[in-house]
């Protein structure tokens, strides 16, 4: 598998705009320039005050000068180019933009990236690689959870954090006993990830994933 | 979004202060809410100010034995921690059915109790509302009013509170402490915290515009039963259509709070009075339902209420024997 190339997809989007599969350098250049100048009007006329941040992302400290009303999706996807967090409804209700701060999971669309200094960021970027796939990555794509795929990197941020939240005794609307620490089952799986949501309903073979990583039997009746 | 500008105060005097000098402030703590309200420019604060780092963010048991639960405490937390879990289990139980576990671990105690309703027609800005902009008339009342309010609910607005949490803590009894920039505190029992649409929808609360919560004290241990049982759409995530907080007692007293019914957590003496003398779930629910205005489209609500209820209690005698 290739590496992701971020000035690849750079050129791709230039010449996206440029209207043409073959255009010349010139043209790219051109049309680089326009996008550039169009986001800078768009900002300036806001005339916000911008912030210096720092921002710890996977391991590797990131300085920006951000507009506060970037979303963390929005600055981990526009300016620090890791795209696998997806803008899915932009509202916290799909999931499909979730990463890990400081090991919880949350909704990078709601939150607001200069909220967000001095945490440690997981993305699904950060997890694993395609030489060294993640061990839910790769169960993800063993057991076919995905069509797709849009939904997939939330998923797997999601599942990883989920997992550890039962592990460190949090309980779900499913646990039944309050007093005891809550116990991994497919009941338990399927509960904490209602907040991403498939619209391809790979859903069984997510849940057969995850529970394949977890040492659950994927049979088990529910 | 429209534009703001953005500072991170470090005590809760520095916020109190923050609000006071610039006008139309607002604190940020999740932003679960109130960032999905600022993209559709339905909230607009001109300054935001981030309330992550006050030092309100742990559980602290008070001298009479109760709990006091900082203001930035974050719904995971507050669901998980043992003494919660031990003597509070209405309000794990009402926590961890509410939202997803993304934005549980990111949404905060005050901001829990401060969440805008999800009333389709104050989010959708094409439609009138007198909660979105007062005298502009209501969409829902002659609109679709499925999830709507069936009690406490006024010609102005039929909008319902969306919290699980709060439902629990008004079970509970439990204060609202908060701060101005002037040093003034004062605790706010639950009861009184939200308050009914009336005439004026659009205050959902009297906290002044320089008030900061600070924190949610609940009473020392009350024992009992302790149930939420919630009927919504889809079996997670969701909000209620009805919901029920429940402290049952082995002598038949219980208190008992309604969520998904009205402008805010719904309980009431005389309901809990009709239990404790033995009433069933059709006269506690008629009793609690009073004066209740359902439109055509949640009537349904009415039965719902007396059925969740009876299901609730029919489980707690079942735990309790």
């Amino acid at each position: 598998m290739e590496r992701f190339d971020p000035e690849r997809r750079r050129v791709l989007k230039a010449t996206a705009v440029a209207g043409s599969a073959v255009a010349s350098a010139h043209l790219l250049l051109q049309a680089e320039a326009a996008t550039a100048s169009a986001n800078a009007t768009r900002l300036d006329t806001a005339a916000t005050p911008h912030h210096d941040v720092r921002l710890r992302v996977n391991g590797t400290e990131h300085e920006l000068r951000i507009d506060p009303r970037m979303t963390l999706l929005d600055t981990l996807r526009e300016r620090l180019h890791l795209t696998g967090a997806k803008k899915g409804c932009d509202q916290g209700q799909c999931g499909a933009c979730t990463v890990i701060v400081d090991g919880r999971r949350i909704a990078s669309c709601l939150t607001l990236a200069v909220m967000q200094q001095g945490h440690e960021i997981t993305t699904i970027e950060g997890l694993g690689t395609p030489r060294n796939l993640h061990a839910l990555q790769a169960a993800f794509v063993k057991h076919d959870g995905f069509q797709c795929g849009f939904c997939t990197p939330g998923q797997i941020c999601s599942a990883t954090a989920m997992l550890q939240e039962i592990a460190s005794g949090i309980p779900s609307h499913v646990t039944a006993d309050l007093t005891r620490p809550p116990r991994s089952s497919i009941l338990e799986f399927r509960e904490r990830m209602s907040g991403n949501l498939c619209r391809c309903g790979a859903y069984s073979n997510i849940q057969q994933a995850i529970a394949e990583v977890a040492g659950v039997d994927a049979d088990e009746i529910v | 979004m429209k534009s703001f500008s953005y500072e991170r105060a470090d005590s809760p005097a520095a916020a109190a202060a923050a609000a006071a000098r610039v006008p139309g402030a607002k604190f940020i703590g999740g932003g679960t809410n109130l960032l999905d309200l600022m993209k559709l420019q339905i909230e607009t604060p001109a300054h935001l100010i981030d309330v992550n780092d006050l030092g309100l963010d742990e559980i602290e048991s008070t001298d009479d034995g109760g709990l006091r639960i900082g203001a930035g405490v974050r719904n995971t937390d507050l669901a998980a921690d043992p003494r919660v879990r031990n003597d509070y289990a209405v309000l794990t139980r009402a926590l961890v059915s509410g939202a997803s576990g993304q934005l549980r671990n990111q949404a905060t105690t005050a901001g829990n109790l401060l969440q805008r309703t999800r009333c389709p027609y104050f989010y959708d800005t094409n439609q009138r509302c007198n909660k979105r902009r007062p005298g502009s008339g209501c969409g829902a009342l002659a609109g679709v009013s499925r999830q709507h309010a069936i009690v406490g609910s006024s010609d102005a607005c039929i909008a319902t509170h969306p919290s699980d949490m709060a439902v629990a803590l008004r079970c509970l009894d439990a204060k609202v402490s908060t701060v101005r920039s002037d040093g003034t505190r004062r605790e706010i029992p639950i009861e009184a915290f939200h308050r009914l649409p009336g005439d004026t929808p659009e205050r959902e609360h009297d906290l002044a515009a320089d008030e900061l919560i600070t924190a949610v004290t609940l009473p020392p241990p009350v024992g009992g039963t302790q149930l939420y049982r919630k009927v919504r759409d889809r079996a997670s995530y969701a909000f209620a259509l009805v919901s029920v907080a429940a402290i049952v007692h082995r002598d038949g007293r219980a208190q008992v709070a309604l969520g998904g019914v009205a402008h805010k957590p719904w309980r009431v003496e005389t309901a809990e009075r009709e239990l404790a003398r033995g009433g069933d779930a059709r006269t506690t629910a008629a009793a609690l339902l009073a004066g209740a205005r359902p439109t055509r489209d949640n009537a349904y609500k009415v039965t719902l209420v007396e059925r969740t209820l009876a299901a609730v209690l029919a489980q707690a005698r079942e735990s309790g024997s």
